[in-house]
This record gives structure tokens, C-alpha cells and sequence, in this order.
């Protein structure tokens, strides 16, 4: 990426859009750019924290980071922020008021919706927030588009003094296609000018601002019928017109080239003229919009007929494949002659799933197989991480999972609410340092006000995991990998209130420890918190250590070290053993040596002492 | 002619941490190099972890949608030969199937839940026949053991589908060589071999 960094203007490059993104908010002479990580808007802030002349940040989360964008801009700068569609519920807050100050420095929201859900807990449509916060809202379809519209965002943003919300979906975020770069523009920045009728939304204010703001709107309503971000494509196919955004618009030209379509950029607030001037040219218009049916409401609501998920799905991405076959059945088109014969599947039955799950060596195979271990005795609230895969196999040890810091909140509720089934159960929350520090604090703050039962699991792995590993205030450095104050864990964890002697930091690779220590905790009736400290294994302070291998000679087949979930330990054979007259299954293991990084936790949960490291040369018989 | 030529479809596909990305890059840099335009599409998220990993590279005079229509794949690269089987309904007949016959055990197959398929690039050349794809297995791990490194693996299966692309297979094997002389020059040499050796398997 550091070659992107040095391109000159004029160069072609293959760029991801959050690559493109980057660039193009670079190049508008940002000064101020903030974010949290989030799958798949991360790589945004990431690259553009590469670039000098700006100051980049992770922030704690995505309603600081709007926050500090709106600072910047109040102060004239550009200012920039990026988050993921869930992100920008957090960041609701500050949004739903920004809309009546307005910006002075041109202020872009960049917010994406996981479409298809490949890594989010919701496939939610951010392009609500537009019509919500009354903001306008820019839909590029790939990276050239994102490139160029963030650039736009920006003009507008200054010319209608408001924020701009650039909603990005998956599909564009991680497709990488071909972009023209320019050169960063300077703009000087005036700083702040005290302005309370502006700035200061008591009522009194915020009453004279709020006829502005949709005067505003109105403005950019007849803006949008001449702007040239919505782009009409012609065609000579009459049967049908199309209303599309975003990169379905792509798929759509690639299934139907010969239909006329109206794409629209600026996708709020809507050319309705222009859309009602091509709805009589066709015969029947479509809108194809990812997810939810926003526009064709509004459309609708317009008096206009128009088709759109009726015909076609809410959900997930509208590729060609998708679109297809419904408006060919509007049309009365037969289905083209199938590109490939039905076929039978290459394996019957089909094939295994390879669901994602914990790294070798992952910190948290220890705390989950702990879990596991004393599994009916407990209720684990989840939260938003690698942790959440605590859920899957062979643990099944996490038994909720709803947003960014909800665990310790779900588990106080479970707590207070005395359930039955929950009598002599301990009600744990489990969570990891990013999202502790992200949304977690007030939780575990409000658990000990209110005097609740519940064992908080802090899980530092000194990163932001899921996302690839981003920094973050416990991690001791900045988004550039420069050194920044470190926060202190059960120091913070005991100044929210939780007693000195309830706080517990242990290694989660000590297996028998961390078990006592979990143990002990949820039998106290207060609220405690255990810090498990171990780096991820896909960071710099990871530590790789020498492999280990399983002793044929002294494994009894009993299976202990398949219970901890480790993908370096496989089955080598699985067997039966007689023993007293009673059958018992086993199953004998190895390790891969190539994905072991001596971790050692599988020595502990083997109580034959047959997993030694490798080097140490098998002495038959001896037992130490 | 009219209507414009149609994009050449290749699905990369794996594991999580096998180079998948890498690879799609290369080609769509080649692909760039020498005129084409290109979209390269990807989902990892979740997926970097041991989950199924694909690229849809789409290479062409002018590409609009990034992603590969079911059934139209002209040319996939397998680093993983179950993965091979799971994507290869996608494969149209006249197609091409460049799989490794490397397998990589999840641990739900291993912890017992499913099986493995017993005769996987078997199964494989069925399917092949029964579409109309043709199917080429390399023995792309044992070459990497050979050669000393199972990072080797991405320059191998690029190698070996280096005589099915709309460029040379020396242009292919010059951008991977100029990726490692700007990271790691020491390994340059190394992976020129292991692109020939690659290229050699799936050609015999």
C-alpha cells in the first residue's frame, strides 16, 4: 500500500474501494480522519493513516470518531470518518444533531452495510440514516465511482453545509478494480469561530436550525434532478426501465445492456422528475436497490407504478444471476438456454463445511475449553470478536451474541430476571479488549451500581482481532504502530467500582489455573472480573514457540486434547478399547508440527504426558 | 463486431492464509499490464479464519459486474482439492479445473461431525467428464516440500495455470518474480522454480 502512497497523479491503479476511498479523501486536503474497525470498511482508515499531511485515528468507537470529525470540521478543516453499518447506529447520537449545525469544513461519513452478511450480525440498510437525518447520501458502484464521489462528498458537503453520508456496501469495499489518481489539494484551515446560534443546539437554537435544515433537503432534491451523479444509460429495450444504485447497477447492465436504467449516485434525496420522465418512456419500471425498498416507497408514495421487491429479494446482493430470472418473467422473456446443464453435485451428499474458527494456539481456545468444561453450570453472555466463534464447534460455549459491549448489559438482565432455569447457575459475560474498551465500560459499570451477580471475562489479546489485528487503547500503540499511552485494565476495571480482591489476571494458556480462577470467581455473589492476558497469534508480540507432537507410545485414545478445539490437533485413527467388560470409543491424535506453535496448552490437557515438545527425542518408557 | 467480448472468468479459490488473495492479485496485475481491464472480487472477513477463501478475477476489454455468474467459471484454481469440489459446479463445460491435490483437514471433519471425501481428485475427474471441464491435479504440496517451502505453493499453482490465460505464461512468471524482488529478493530465485516446476506438473 505504501505504493499507493508515493502513485502520481495521473497513474492507473488496481485499488480496492476502501483503497480508492482513502486516497480520494487524501486528495481533498483532509487534515482530520477517524474510525473503528469494521469488516469491510476497515481497510479505509488503514491505508489512509499512510498518508502524510493528515491526522488518522483509531477511535474508541464510531460515535468519538464523529465526534472528532465534527470538531475538525467546526474548526473549517476537512474532516472524514468510516465505520461499518453498525458502526453508525453508535454514532446515531451525534448524527441526528450534526444535521442541524450543519459543517463548516466539508464533513463525509463513510458508513458500509455488510450486504450478505460475510462478517456482521445484521444486514441492516444504512441508507435509512439519509432519509432519517435528512443528509444526503452518494452511492458509488465500484472503486473508480468511490474514488470520484468521495472527492464530490466534499464539494457538497461545503456547498449545502451539511454532512455527507457515502454508503458503501461489501461489494464495493473489497472489489478491487482500476482508478486514476490525482494529487492532494491544500486548503488552509480557518479554526473556530465561537458561534453559539451555530453550534450550541440548546432549543432555542435548534428551533431556528431545523427550518434550515430542510430547506436544505429541499435544495438538494432539485439539485439531484440536473446533477450529473445520477447517470442515465440508454437504451432501446422499451419493455422495461430501471431505477438502480449502488453495485447492482453493474450486474444489472451485465444481465439487461439493452434497457434503459437512470443510476443514481446521489441515491438521497431522489430526482423524482427525472425518474417519473423515464417511467414513461418504458413500460414498466423496476427499481433494483440493495436491500431495503427505499426507493420504490418513496416512488410509489410519488404516485408512480413501479415494480421492485415485489419481484425481486430483500435481501442479499442483487447480482445478475439474482435480477435475472424475475424481470425476464416480467416481460414474458423465456430464461436463455441454460449456460451449463443441470448436473449432478461432484460429491454425493455434499461436501463438509470449513467453517471459520480459532487459530492454533488462539488465547481464546483456552478460555472456551475452560468453558466448556464446566458448561451446564453456566449462562455466557457474548459479545462482537473472534470470541463470538466460542459458539461453534467443539465448544459451544458462548450463548448470545447482539451487538458491540452487550454482554455484561444481557448478563445483569439475566441476572435481575431470576429465571428458573438460572437458579444455581452463574451468569457470565465474555468479551474481548477492543470492544471492553469500544462500549464496554458503561456494562460493567452499570453491573457493579447495580449490585449484579455476573463474572465479566475480559479477553486482552492486545488487538483488534477480527478485523486483522487494528490497535486500539489497550494495545499500548497508534494506528501508524507508534507508541500511545496504554490503558491499564484491572486499573480501569477497579475504578468502575469492582472490589480489588474480584479483579484476576491470568494466562490463558495456564489451563488449571485460569480454571480455578473462573471457578472461584462465579462462586462469590459480586461482581467480578477476570483479565485473561495473551497476544493473538497473527500480531508482532506473538511469541511462536517450538511444536509438539503427540507420543504414539504413551496416547491412550482418550481424546482430552480434541476437547480443546485446536486446528493443529487432528485424528490419526479412532478406534475401540474392552476394558472391565465395557466398550469405550477412542481416539488417538496427532499434531501438525507445520501449524503448532508451542503453545503448551494441549500439555496440560493431556493427563498421560503424551504431548512433548518436538525436539525433545521420544524416550520409550520413561515417565517424568 | 458489435457486442463486446465477453470477460474471461477465474475463480481462485481455498483456505484462509493460503495465498488465494495473492494469487488473484498477480493475475489481475498481469491482466492490467498487458491492456486488459479487471475486477477482482473477494469475501474474507470471517473467512481468514481456516474458512473457505474465494477471488473471482474478470478479465476483459471493459468488466462491469465483479462477481462471476454461477455456471460461467472458465478457469478455476484450486489451492485445496476438496475446495476444488465444492467450486467446481460453477465451472462451465469447456472449462478448465487447476486443482492441488494438497487436503486440508477443518476441524469438523477431524473432530468427526463429516468426512472427507475418499477419493477427492477422483471424484474430481468425474465430474470433469460429466460436464465437459477438463481437470488438471498438482501435486502442488509435495513440490513445495521438495523445494523446501509451503509458501511455495501460490507460485506452483500459478505456474500451473499459467498456459490458460489471455497472457504469456513469461509475463505471469515476471510480475510474481518483480512482487518478490520489492519484498523479499532473496526468495525470487526460489519461486521462479517453483512457478516452472508448476507449470511443468499441470502440463504433463
Amino acid at each position: 500500500m505504501s505504493i499507493l502512497v508515493r502513485a502520481e497523479a495521473g497513474a492507473r491503479h488496481l485499488l480496492s474501494g476502501d483503497e480508492a476511498i482513502a486516497r480520494a479523501v487524501w486528495e481533498a486536503g483532509t487534515r482530520v480522519s477517524a474510525g473503528y474497525p469494521g469488516t469491510p470498511a476497515t481497510e479505509i482508515l488503514e491505508t489512509l493513516a499512510q498518508y502524510p499531511d493528515l491526522h488518522a485515528q483509531w477511535s474508541v468507537n464510531e460515535k468519538v470518531a464523529l465526534e472528532v470529525a465534527i470538531g475538525a470540521s467546526m474548526a473549517g478543516a476537512r474532516a472524514f470518518c468510516a465505520m461499518k453499518h453498525v458502526g453508525l447506529n453508535v454514532a446515531a447520537d451525534p448524527l441526528m444533531t450534526l444535521t442541524l449545525t450543519g459543517v463548516l469544513g466539508g464533513l463525509v461519513i463513510a458508513v458500509a452495510d455488510d450486504v450478505g452478511m460475510s462478517s456482521s450480525q445484521n444486514e441492516q440498510d444504512s441508507r435509512y440514516w439519509g432519509r432519517f437525518a435528512h443528509l444526503p447520501v452518494l452511492e458509488p458502484a465500484d472503486s473508480a465511482e468511490a474514488y470520484a464521489m468521495t472527492k464530490r462528498a466534499f464539494e457538497l458537503s461545503e456547498q449545502f453545509e451539511t454532512a455527507v453520508l457515502l454508503r458503501l456496501t461489501t461489494r464495493v469495499c473489497h472489489v478491487k478494480s482500476l482508478v486514476a489518481l490525482g494529487s492532494r489539494e491544500d486548503r488552509p484551515v480557518p479554526g473556530f469561530t465561537i458561534n453559539p446560534a451555530r453550534w450550541v443546539m440548546v432549543p432555542a437554537n435548534a428551533r431556528r436550525r431545523l427550518p434550515l435544515q430542510l430547506e436544505r433537503e429541499r435544495q438538494m432534491a432539485v439539485y439531484s434532478e440536473t446533477c450529473d451523479l445520477n447517470v442515465d444509460a440508454p437504451g432501446t429495450d422499451r419493455r422495461v426501465g430501471f431505477v438502480v444504485s449502488g453495485p447492482a447497477a453493474l450486474h444489472l447492465r451485465e444481465a439487461f445492456p439493452n434497457a434503459p436504467q437512470l443510476k443514481l449516485g446521489l441515491g438521497y434525496p431522489l430526482p423524482v422528475g427525472r425518474i417519473r420522465a423515464l417511467a414513461a418512456e418504458v413500460d414498466r419500471l423496476v427499481v433494483v436497490e440493495e436491500t431495503e425498498p427505499l426507493i420504490e416507497t418513496e416512488l410509489r408514495a410519488a404516485g408512480l407504478a413501479v415494480h421492485g421487491k415485489d419481484i425481486l429479494p430483500r435481501i442479499g446482493e442483487l447480482t445478475a444471476d439474482v435480477i435475472g430470472p424475475p424481470i425476464r418473467r416480467l416481460i414474458g422473456e423465456p430464461e436463455p438456454a441454460a449456460l451449463t446443464p443441470p448436473r449432478p453435485t461432484a460429491v454425493q451428499g455434499g461436501l463438509f463445511p470449513r467453517p471459520p474458527t480459532l487459530c492454533a494456539a488462539c488465547p481464546h481456545i483456552g478460555v472456551f475449553s475452560t468453558l466448556f468444561a464446566m458448561r451446564r453450570k453456566v449462562v455466557i453472555m457474548g459479545d462482537i470478536g473472534c470470541y463470538t466463534l466460542g459458539a461453534g464447534h467443539p465448544w459451544h460455549a458462548l450463548d448470545s451474541c447482539i451487538a458491540m459491549g452487550a454482554s455484561m448489559g444481557m448478563a445483569l438482565g439475566i441476572d435481575k430476571a431470576g429465571g428458573a432455569s438460572d437458579a444455581g447457575k452463574a451468569i457470565l459475560a465474555v468479551l474481548g479488549d477492543s470492544t471492553f474498551l469500544h462500549m464496554g465500560l458503561q456494562g460493567l459499570l452499570n453491573i457493579v451500581y447495580n449490585r449484579g451477580n455476573v463474572t465479566t471475562l475480559i479477553l486482552d489479546n492486545r488487538t483488534t482481532g477480527m478485523t486483522g489485528g487494528q490497535n486500539h487503547p489497550g494495545t499500548g500503540h497508534d494506528v501508524h504502530g507508534e507508541s500511545a499511552p496504554r490503558v491499564d485494565f484491572a486499573q480501569l476495571v477497579e475504578a468502575l467500582g469492582v472490589k480489588r480482591d474480584r479483579i484476576k489476571v491470568v494466562d490463558s494458556y495456564d489451563l488449571p489455573l485460569l480454571f480455578r480462577t473462573i471457578r472461584d470467581e462465579i462462586k462469590v455473589p459480586e461482581p467480578s472480573v477476570v483479565i485473561t492476558a495473551r497476544p493473538c497469534t497473527l500480531i508482532p508480540e506473538f511469541e511462536r514457540r517450538t511444536p509438539h507432537q503427540v507420543l504414539e507410545d504413551r496416547c491412550t485414545g482418550c481424546g482430552s486434547c480434541m476437547d480443546l478445539g485446536c486446528p493443529a490437533i487432528t485424528v490419526l485413527r479412532r478406534d475401540q478399547r474392552i476394558l472391565d467388560g465395557e466398550t469405550f470409543d477412542t481416539t488417538f491424535t496427532t499434531i501438525d508440527s507445520r501449524a503448532c506453535t508451542g503453545c503448551t496448552m494441549c500439555v496440560s490437557a493431556c493427563s498421560h504426558s503424551a504431548i512433548v515438545p518436538l525436539t525433545a527425542a521420544p524416550s520409550l518408557g520413561a515417565c517424568s | 463486431m458489435t457486442a463486446a467480448l465477453p470477460a474471461l472468468n477465474i475463480l481462485v479459490c481455498g483456505i484462509g492464509g493460503q495465498g488465494v488473495m495473492t494469487a488473484a492479485e498477480v493475475l489481475a496485475q498481469t491482466a492490467i499490464d498487458h491492456g486488459f481491464d479487471v475486477k477482482k472480487s473477494e469475501v474474507a472477513g470471517m473467512a481468514q479464519r481456516g474458512g473457505v477463501v474465494t477471488s473471482h478475477v474478470r478479465i476483459g476489454p471493459r468488466v462491469l459486474s465483479p462477481v462471476i455468474a454461477p455456471g460461467t467459471v472458465d478457469v478455476l484454481a484450486a489451492f485445496e482439492v476438496a475446495e476444488a469440489l465444492r467450486w467446481c459446479d460453477q465451472v462451465r463445460p469447456g472449462g478448465r479445473v487447476v486443482a492441488s491435490s494438497q487436503q486440508l483437514v477443518p476441524p469438523v471433519v477431524s473432530g468427526g461431525l463429516y468426512a472427507y471425501p475418499e477419493d477427492a481428485a477422483g471424484l474430481l475427474r468425474a465430474a470433469g467428464v460429466t460436464v465437459g471441464f477438463q481437470v488438471r491435479v498438482v501435486a502442488a504440496g509435495d513440490i513445495a516440500a521438495t523445494l523446501g517451502d509451503r509458501k511455495l505453493i501460490n507460485s506452483i499453482m500459478l505456474g500451473a495455470l499459467a498456459d490458460a490465460l489471455p497472457f504469456p505464461a513469461d509475463a505471469l512468471e515476471a510480475k510474481i518474480v518483480e512482487r518478490f524482488q520489492v519484498r523479499k529478493p532473496a526468495l525470487a530465485a526460489l519461486n521462479r522454480q517453483a512457478f516452472a516446476a508448476g507449470r511443468q506438473a499441470c502440463q504433463t
